[in-house]
């Protein structure tokens, strides 16, 4: 399998104004394109070109040692942007409804605090890296964080929302100000969308 | 007392065209000083208040160690680059080089290579060994050879976005290219002499 890079489902400046068009355009063209060159450059010649990307990453361990750094940083950094810019939308932002909305205030307590872990796990990754709402097998919700481009598919976790916090993500409009990009990411988040990602069977 | 922002050895426009002003604005103003208050604010009150930034860095984990470290790492990688800097090294450090790698190209290959493939927030780093030779070392987010008694660093290059992404953005072999010709050779060939 030949992976490619996934085409926005909206144009570069339609998160604007809190994410830019730039930042955007670049996240998607160059960082998310080079991820996806840089599987299909490990993968090539190998045993596990028919894989698809899920399988990859859940089995990680299966792989032999030379490729398992490179699907952990490739084939996670195409994973991680391809769920990015889903969960994201020029009509987002406020909170979920139905069984999601559900879920998070009986494992949380409330949106509130959901929001208030999920900022302090954007907050507190230091260096490169990603925050994350994840489902488990049990379909029990969890905040957490990872570096680099780990995906909690290797952790045998679902992600259902993550934030990238890697400075490419917010360096050109927020510079070092992290929490003000964790804060505008909450207005364009596709909730519909997450919720289709919690309710899906494993 | 507490730490302060050391001074940069050179004007913030002094970098330029390789490196931004407005990336040291940032770079030095605001990260590297972020790092220094964030320091002062978790040492205060502990065993680590009073001791010297090296000692810190050797001796803490967790939160105390990533600032420390990055205010060592900062202040180091600073010093490394001059306005004057670029060439190529002469004296003992040059024929180092030459001992292990044969010419001073397939060094920077050697180099550029190891600091292009590090990936996420890191920094590629010049080290002497105890026994005399040069090598090249990765290290992830604040980790420095600091804590690395048997090495002692030369110079290094720091891989975190912010330190190109206003001018390069995600191409970092040319923030590389930008690196090459600012490295202070001087400051290098003191800290080989160590």
């Amino acid at each position: 399998m030949n992976f490619t890079l996934p085409e926005l489902p909206y144009s570069y400046n339609a998160l604007e104004p809190h994410l830019d068009a730039l930042t955007m355009e670049i996240h998607h063209s160059r960082h998310h394109q080079t991820y996806v060159n840089g599987l299909n450059a490990a993968l090539d010649g190998s045993a596990y070109t028919d894989w698809p990307l899920q399988r990859l990453l859940k089995e990680i361990s299966a792989l032999p040692q030379p490729l398992q750094q490179a699907v952990r940083n490739h084939g996670g950094g195409h994973a991680n942007h391809s769920l990015f810019w889903q969960i994201m939308s020029p009509q987002g932002g406020g909170e979920p409804t139905g069984e999601l909305a559900e879920a998070i205030t009986q494992h949380f307590g409330s949106f509130a605090q959901f929001k208030q872990l999920f900022i302090q796990a954007a907050l507190s990754r230091f260096g490169s890296g990603w925050a994350w709402l994840v489902k488990d097998k049990q379909g029990k919700l969890q905040v957490s964080s990872s570096a680099n481009q780990d995906s909690p598919l290797m952790e045998g976790l679902t992600p259902i929302l993550g934030l990238d916090v890697w400075e490419h993500a917010y360096y050109l409009q927020y510079q070092n100000k992290r929490p003000d990009y964790v804060a505008a990411f909450f207005n364009v988040i596709n909730w519909p969308y997450v919720a289709e990602l919690y309710q899906e069977k494993q | 007392m507490a730490f302060e922002l050391p001074a940069l050895p050179y004007a913030k426009d002094a970098l330029a065209p390789h490196i931004s002003a407005e990336t040291l604005e940032y770079h030095y103003g605001k990260h590297h000083n972020t790092y220094v208050v964030k320091l002062n604010g978790l040492i205060e009150g502990t065993p680590f208040a009073g001791k010297s930034l090296e000692d810190i860095v050797r001796t803490s984990e967790g939160g105390i160690f990533n600032n420390a470290a990055q205010v060592w790492n900062h202040t180091f990688y600073w010093h490394c680059l001059s306005p004057n800097g670029g060439g190529e090294p002469t004296g003992a450090l040059a024929d180092a080089i030459n001992a292990k790698w044969g010419s001073f190209a397939a060094f920077k290959t050697a180099f550029n290579d190891k600091a292009v493939n590090n990936f996420g927030s890191s920094w590629t780093w010049l080290v002497k060994k105890a026994d005399g030779s040069l090598d090249i070392v990765n290290t992830s987010n604040a980790a420095t050879p600091l804590t690395d008694t048997s090495v002692t660093p030369v110079m290094t290059v720091d891989l975190w976005e912010h330190a190109y992404y206003i001018d390069y953005r995600n191409a970092r072999p040319t923030y590389l290219d930008a690196f090459w010709a600012l490295v202070n050779w001087k400051f290098a060939s003191e800290n080989f002499a160590k």
